[in-house]
């Protein structure tokens, strides 16, 4: 009696490594790293990078440990941290701008705990210090953008196809056209209704008034997620862009909810600059090119983004800068050749149709601005050798065509090359600008020291804790009390073996659910031990262990069960440091039922299994 | 541990007793209110940590002759730490940094551990969905617990669960302490916790109920207390073991929460006991409520070990 069958100790045995090889990568120690990246973003670190960081690190006999290249980057590791800062310098000597160096602490787990996918768990913010942004993007805006493009397409639509219109205008968030007649009003409104057919249903919303041949319309609740999807995915493309300029070894840019994106920048102590960045707009600037009457005051020489060598002399007069473009993307010519389509606002086609007026047949010339910093080498105090990093603003030619008409809401660039080229313009003229407004709504910097602190106090919880319990547990159930401690000790490895798989982040809130984890576990097997002692009164050893396990199980569950429950609602509801705990809580939960069933279960069969015990004590 | 205290005996003593906290818990939430964290506030916060203690009259004259009228400057954990807390203006958030440059320029200089800031509309967002969440949960346990067990029990689980919630936030209304996210946490773990408990305790009086038929329902509901007393004890010791380590070894961001769980498994622990079985009682529970005894765990057999 009390036997397991060996497939149920190899199902525990199996469950159990699996558990234990993916926590382990948690006991390597980090090193230290740099994290090399071309400040191109649009270019990856490739082997003659590879090449020339070898022959620097060879030339100064910098003891690497590790070279390799991984995502988009060239990763060094090393096992001594003054040769990471030594490397690090040598290296932004000689590479100086062309790179961004980023330091960081990279896991030394071994090549065969990789190949399985093992990695160490990932530290929340609130544990590794940095800075945490929330961002919320104002997507009405980004409606309201459209509006003055869209009056301006249909009046041109009517205008061509003779539909005569006597009034337009924008009327809060409506479009607004009064006819001339009944004729022309069912006419645009056949156009109306035909320009609102989407795949997904329909764009606009209409109300119909034939008495006065007026047609309102606006934005259908499918057309406006479809304005805030662009707005939002757009925004996180140009918060990549330029969360890539920080240099932050391990950033997260992500989509929260219908409207929000988080920032994490993991190490980044200064907020005031790294909201700089993120925050800042108008990337463009759309400018004539200077002309033989220019006078030498007004016009300005840029280079080509594309080719160093070549240059341009623009007028120094900004037509239009970014933040007024409202999409860009590809298409194809009469001849088809590709061209980008580009749509500006109200505002911005107002001023392009100023300055194009009279300038047909000149051209006009696209620059991308960039915040960049310089490194140079100078000297500190001491007269110690630093580099000194200023920053300044680089403005190169993205484009430069031939304005062929005037030019009004939405234009387009031909001869831009090929379908391959031209998405690149695209990509460019939409990055430069934010799709749609955005503001900070929340923001966390947790300093490093706080971090370190904090991971400090909770280890030491955790270990107290545990401690106490099984001194605890020890005393009071003797045999019984061991067999439940090594439950508990497997619990623990589990947790960090499952949130490690999971790629889980731990935070100090998570790091409570743990501790939390190991007070509440116990209960399973204080239940079960309970019961063992109660049926021992009427039955003998054996029955008393088999029948204190089978009846404590219903209740384990139940009560296990209804805990998972608060502890999901918990991570739907909860946002960062609490979905920490909520994720800890639930999966100790599981692991914590698993190994108090499961596995002292199995290591009491193994003690008690089998023999003929007279008396059993607990 | 054998126990045989008459429990049922002193139910009208304990019914009271939670009465007066319950009232008093109310009365206090809607009075006095929740002292709401920055979470659910929103504003800005910013810790500094000094080489030796400061004065805080003097940050807060410093922040006040530079145009922070509205701010509140304690001490956090120790004297060194210093906490600044400013009231939201029009969603700024650029307020902390500020904050900590001013002081930085008038020879307060310390070392940053951080800023935060709420944006008033997340503020409101977050008590909302927390007070959702609190509801959503509140009302998954009835249903759970009313299709294992039985509505009479779903109905004593969940007030007793909504007794310790509202016992909770009386006292951290009550006692003015701050009330933000991971208390919130903390509330919801509490649930799980309580319910554990609930669950264990309405367990044993079904399964007895079911056993034995011939006596009252009083004598039932005791005897089923009192087998699971020992259990009930040691669970809550150890728990309160680890928590009190948490309290005292933890640091200060997690004391509010650790403090919110140490409160509610002593109050979750006295609610297993008193409350649901007072309900169970009220709504005169009898054998025919659990008539048809399904044999003990069936549904289960397959899955046990």
């Amino acid at each position: 009696m009390n036997r397991f069958s060996y497939t149920k100790y190899f199902f525990i045995l199996t469950v159990l490594v699996t558990g234990f090889l993916y926590a382990l990568p948690n006991i390597f120690p980090t090193q230290p790293a740099i994290q090399i990246a071309y400040t191109d973003s649009g270019k990856s670190a490739d082997q003659t990078l590879k090449n020339e960081i070898d022959e620097i690190i060879l030339n100064n006999s910098i003891a690497v440990d590790e070279v390799l290249l991984r995502d988009n980057k060239l990763v060094l590791k090393f096992t001594e941290l003054d040769e990471q800062l030594k490397a690090k310098t040598l290296i932004q000597k000689s590479l100086l701008d062309k790179v961004i160096i980023a330091l960081n602490l990279e896991p030394s787990t071994p090549d065969w705990l990789k190949n399985i996918g093992g990695k160490p768990l990932k530290l929340g913010l609130d544990l590794s210090g940095g800075v945490h942004f929330l961002l919320e993007v104002d997507v009405d805006t980004a409606i309201e953008a459209r509006l003055d493009p869209l009056l301006d397409s249909f009046r041109k639509t009517f205008q061509d196809e003779g539909i005569n219109i006597t009034k337009s205008s924008v009327d809060g968030m409506q479009l607004s056209f009064t006819f001339k007649d009944d004729a022309s009003y069912q006419k645009g409104l056949q156009n109306i209704q035909a320009d609102s057919i989407l795949p997904t249903g329909t764009q606009y919303i209409i109300y119909e008034k034939p008495s006065s041949n007026t047609i309102n319309f606006e934005y259908s609740d499918i057309a406006k997620k479809e304005v805030r999807d662009y707005a939002v995915g757009q925004n996180l493309i140009t918060l990549r862009n330029r969360v890539n300029e920080l240099g932050v070894s391990e950033p997260v840019v992500q989509r929260e909810g219908a409207n929000r994106i988080v920032v994490e920048l993991p190490g980044v102590q200064d907020p005031t600059s790294a909201k700089k960045i993120i925050g800042k707009t108008a990337n463009l600037e759309f400018r004539l090119e200077a002309n033989s009457r220019t006078s030498p005051l007004r016009k300005e020489r840029f280079e080509f983004k594309e080719d160093q060598i070549r240059t341009a002399f623009l007028e120094r007069a900004v037509i239009v800068s970014g933040d007024r473009v409202t999409n860009a993307n590809t298409g194809f010519d009469e001849n088809g050749m590709s061209q980008v389509n580009i749509t500006l606002d109200m505002q911005g086609g107002r001023a392009m149709q100023k300055a194009t007026s009279g300038n047909i047949g000149r051209r006009l010339g696209v620059l991308f601005v960039e915040q960049k910093s310089r490194s140079r080498i100078g000297f500190d105090e001491d007269g110690n050798e630093v580099i000194k990093q200023t920053s300044y603003i680089e403005k190169k030619i993205i484009s430069l065509a031939t304005v062929q008409d005037v030019l009004g809401t939405s234009f387009r660039i031909t001869g831009v090359g090929s379908p391959q080229e031209a998405s690149e313009l695209a990509l460019l003229l939409r990055a430069g600008a934010l799709a749609a407004p955005m503001k900070f709504v929340e923001e966390r910097t947790v300093g490093p020291s706080l971090g370190k602190e904090n991971i400090e106090l909770g280890m030491r919880s955790i270990i107290i804790g545990f401690i106490l319990v099984i001194a605890f547990m020890t005393f009071y159930y003797r045999v019984f009390g061991l067999a439940a401690n090594v439950s508990l000790l497997l619990n623990l490895v589990l947790i960090t073996g499952v949130m490690s798989m999971l790629g889980a982040t731990l935070t100090l809130p998570g790091i409570a659910g743990i501790v939390l984890t190991v007070g509440m576990a116990v209960d399973a097997n204080v239940l079960i031990f309970s019961r063992i002692r109660e049926e021992l009164k009427e039955k003998e050893p054996q029955s008393a262990i088999h029948d204190g396990f089978s009846r404590a199980f219903i209740t384990i569950f139940d009560a296990n069960i209804t805990t998972l429950i608060a502890a999901l609602i918990l991570y739907v509801i909860g946002t960062g440091p609490v979905k920490g705990f909520a994720i800890t809580l639930s999966i100790g939960i599981v692991t914590s039922m698993f190994t108090a069933i499961m596995c002292t279960r199995a290591m009491v069969n193994m003690i008690y299994g089998n023999k003929n015990i007279k008396e059993l004590k607990i | 541990m054998d126990f045989k205290i008459p429990f049922m005996s002193y139910r009208k003593i304990a019914s009271i007793f939670s009465i007066i906290l319950f009232a008093v818990s109310v009365l206090s939430l809607s009075f006095k209110g929740l002292s709401l964290g920055l979470d659910f506030s929103g504003g800005t916060l910013v810790e500094v940590k000094y080489e030796e203690a400061v004065e805080l009259e003097d940050i807060r004259s410093v922040l006040n002759e530079n145009g922070f009228d509205d701010i509140q400057v304690v001490n956090f954990g120790t004297v060194q730490d210093v906490l600044i807390k400013v009231a939201d203006q029009d969603g700024n958030s650029s307020i902390g940094e500020t904050v900590f440059n001013i002081l930085q320029n008038n020879n307060l200089e310390g070392e940053l551990k951080r800023i935060e800031f709420v944006g008033p509309q997340v503020g409101s967002e977050l008590r909302d969905q927390g007070g959702l969440g609190m509801l959503v949960a509140l009302f998954m346990i009835l249903l759970y617990v009313a299709f294992r067990f039985q509505y009479k029990f779903a109905l004593g689980a969940v007030t007793a669960l909504a007794h310790d919630v509202v016992i909770i936030l009386g006292l951290f209304s009550l006692f003015a302490w701050d009330f933000d996210l991971t208390v919130l946490a903390a509330l919801l773990a509490v649930i799980g916790y309580s319910l554990n408990d609930t669950i264990v305790v309405s367990d044993r009086i079904r399964e007895n109920f079911r056993i034995e038929r011939d006596t009252s329902a009083e004598e039932t509901v005791n005897l089923s207390i009192n087998q699971t007393l020992g259990r009930t004890i040691i669970t809550s010791f150890t728990t309160l073991l680890v928590l009190f380590a948490l309290f005292i070894f933890g640091g200060e961001l997690i004391r509010g929460f650790s403090l919110a769980l140490i409160i509610g498994v002593l109050i979750g622990t006295y609610s297993s006991i008193y409350v649901v079985a007072n309900i169970l009682m009220s709504l005169s529970i009898t054998q025919d409520d659990l008539a048809v005894p399904e044999p003990e765990g069936a549904e289960f057999d397959d899955m046990m070990p």
